[in-house]
């Protein structure tokens, strides 16, 4: 097996294989679990039925963000404010002692480490390239972003990991993304995933993992790589790779559970053979040339439902596939759009920078960048800044972005899933728009009848600013 | 979790046809913290109605249910299955099921059994009035009137079942392959074993 050139995928699949069963399946084993509110509950519950504990409970990481308010934690006293549905807090509450009792580190609402998974993860160092990372949540492909094998489980696989620390499956195909070329200037991260997606389909991707190839990911940030691959899922793949390299072990470098002295030395020693062999085959190839890309947006109620900012909202009738014209038209209807019309006369009422797509330092960056001196149109009733996590709310107050969002009219929030979803309060409005840099416009996402366009954190803030859609290079 | 060999009792005559996870525990109940309790909320649209069969005293705490076509069809939510374990069912006879609902049924110990319409139009008359048994060692199905229906049912998961071993338990049978796998790991790549015992 060793001889013959492997993919990424490939190496971490076999660098992880336990035991095979003669039906096939793997039984592999998981080096890093994240749990939050959602998913776990009945997984630790079955664990106290059947009496059994968790196998390695430093290996797993828990903490709160979906159901999580956003707005103040604590009172002027220093007091926790109660969350009010009492749904979420009875899910936040069996958390908060499921963790201790079954000796799993916990990471609070007021705490600084606490934040969205997805960004917790790379961000402690806890994610680590070429691990297997899985949580109970279909965006663990974010962790690909810095080579690890990372993907979504259900509740019966969270509890299987809790007791076993491995899973059953089957490994998947392969898929090469290779984006070829440089990305124009005023591009970003964000813009190439959507357009991948809208390249592909939701469904391009089923079956397989995919690996990012290409210049354009050397070049790009650690966090521009988590932002791709967060979105693999919505292209239908369970996972999302890019190779690990020296931008990669510089970011991990120091971070609380990034390993340290003599298991650094020989951990990057070993990083640094994760990466595809010459004349390994993928069983998919699909190239993309980057300098096509154009700052991306989405019209519909599906994440391949994408258009460049200077392009029109489309007609039904221009797709081949019967089923995908009536998926179009439902689509509009959902969103109150006419074929023909100019994206970037599209109004918003909403705008959301957040999510574990879009809520890192360098997302916050960018859209302050945009807003710096500029203030929200009237139009544009809500506007909210949601950091990824407390240690990225507490960096961007150290470099005053906190500031520059407030005095453009945006609300600075605490850090949690926020709208990314209908869970918690910060929902949109029925048949409202809302200009979000999160990863899924799916009907009733963001709320029933809420109306959602993706976009990229600078486009965000770009249409927090015009109250339109609007390409970000016209503001400059 | 609990093997199960036979399944004797009482069986609600549902008959229903493509009866989603929606109908079987719908959507408002998913933001729950426990397995337990879900049976109150079990079929809830269809208990609006007062002549529904879950209600009739004859049939409380029955481990059976007769069904029609394609039953669990819809969501992959596993509270249906946490749901239908919470009233007390064991078992679910019905012409067909939908892959994702038998495997959550499977997992937590529900016997899933596939018999032709015609057996099911007969167990419905049955379960009007009297109890039916499934005898899982010998695949059968049978009536206190001599009725005797055969099914069929994947060995490994007749032995699970049987043995009452659920997929966690088996994992853990493979616990010196799982051990085996950590000390290599600890060896050659200690810092994949450390995780948040690694604190500052
Ligand atoms: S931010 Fe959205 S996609 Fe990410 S973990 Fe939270 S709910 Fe899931």
């Amino acid at each position: 097996m060793a001889s013959r050139p492997r993919t990424l995928y490939e190496k971490i699949w076999d660098g992880h294989l336990v035991e095979r069963r003669e039906d096939g399946t793997c039984l592999i084993y998981i080096d890093r679990h994240l749990v939050h509110e959602v998913t776990s509950p009945q997984a630790f519950e079955a664990l106290r039925i059947s009496g059994r504990k968790v196998r390695r409970p430093e290996l797993t990481l828990a903490v709160p963000d979906h159901n999580l308010p956003t707005t103040a934690r604590l009172d002027e006293k220093g007091h926790r404010i109660p969350i009010a549905d009492p749904q979420s807090a009875q899910q936040l509450a069996a958390l908060e002692s499921n963790a201790p009792e079954f000796g799993i580190r916990y990471f609070g609402a007021t705490d600084i480490h606490q934040g969205i998974v997805h960004v917790v993860g790379p961000e402690l160092g806890f994610s680590l390239p070429g691990a297997t990372i899985v949580c109970g949540d279909s965006h663990t492909s974010c962790h690909g972003g810095i080579g690890a094998l990372a993907f979504g489980i259900g509740t019966s696989e969270v509890e299987h990991v809790l007791a076993s620390q491995t899973l059953l499956l089957t490994q998947s195909k392969t898929m090469e993304v290779r984006v070829e070329g440089e990305l124009s200037p005023g591009v970003t991260p964000k813009d190439l995933i959507l357009h991948i997606i809208g390249t592909i389909g939701t469904a391009g991707g089923t079956g397989h993992v995919i690996e990012y190839r290409g210049k354009v990911f050397e070049e790009m940030s650690i966090e521009g790589r988590l932002t791709v691959c967060n979105m693999s899922i919505e292209g239908g793949a369970r996972a999302g790779l890019i190779a690990p390299d020296e931008k990669t072990f510089a970011y991990l470098k120091g971070r609380e559970y990034a390993p340290k002295g003599e298991d650094w030395d020989r951990a990057v020693a070993y990083w640094k053979t994760l990466k595809t062999d010459e004349g390994a085959s993928f069983d998919k190839s699909v190239v993309i040339d980057a300098s096509t890309v154009e700052p991306t947006v989405t019209w519909g109620t599906s994440p391949e439902d994408t258009v460049s900012i200077g392009g029109k909202v489309p007609a039904p009738e221009s797709f081949a596939d019967p089923s995908k014209q009536k998926a179009a038209q439902a689509s509009l209807d959902y969103m109150g759009l006419q074929p023909g019309q100019n994206m970037s006369d599209i109004e918003v009422q909403n705008v959301f920078i957040g999510s574990c797509t879009n809520s890192r330092i360098e997302d916050l960056r960018a859209a302050a960048a945009v807003l710096k001196g500029r203030s929200k149109a009237p139009g544009v009733k809500w506007a909210i800044v949601v950091p990824g996590s407390g240690l990225v709310k507490q960096q961007a107050e150290e470099e005053g972005l906190d500031k520059v969002f407030i005095e453009a009219g945006l609300e600075w929030r605490e850090p949690g899933c926020s709208a990314c979803l209908g869970m918690n309060p910060d929902k949109v409005p029925p048949e409202e728009r809302c200009a979000s840099t999160s990863n899924r416009n799916f009907v009733g996402r963001q709320g029933p009848g809420a109306r959602t366009h993706l976009v990229s954190p600078a486009m965000a803030a770009a249409a927090a600013v015009t109250g339109k859609l609007t390409d970000v290079r016209d503001l400059s | 979790m609990d093997p199960v060999r036979e399944v004797e009792g009482r069986a609600y005559p549902f008959g229903l046809k493509n009866v989603d996870t929606d109908i079987i525990i719908p959507a408002h109940w998913l933001k729950t913290i426990s397995r337990e309790g879900l049976g109150e909320g079990a079929f809830e649209a269809l208990r609006k109605d007062e002549n529904n069969v879950f209600d009739r005293p004859e049939f409380a705490g029955a481990p059976i249910i007769v069904a029609g076509d394609n039953f669990g069809c819809g969501s992959s939510r596993e509270h249906a299955a946490w749901a239908l374990l919470d009233m007390g069912v064991k078992a679910v006879i019905a012409p067909s099921f939908s892959d994702i609902f038998s495997g959550n049924a499977f997992k937590n110990g529900i016997l899933t059994v596939a018999l032709p319409q015609a057996a099911i139009d007969r167990l419905m008359e049955v379960a009007e009035t009297d109890p039916i048994s499934i005898d899982l060692e010998n695949q059968t199905v049978t009536t206190p009137f001599q009725d005797r229906f055969t099914f069929e049912i994947d060995p490994f998961r007749k032995h699970c079942l049987m043995e009452g071993l659920d997929e966690v338990g088996l994992t853990l049978e493979r616990d010196s392959a799982i051990a085996g796998y950590e000390a290599r790991q600890t060896g050659e790549m200690p810092w994949y074993a450390k995780g948040t015992a690694l604190s500052a």
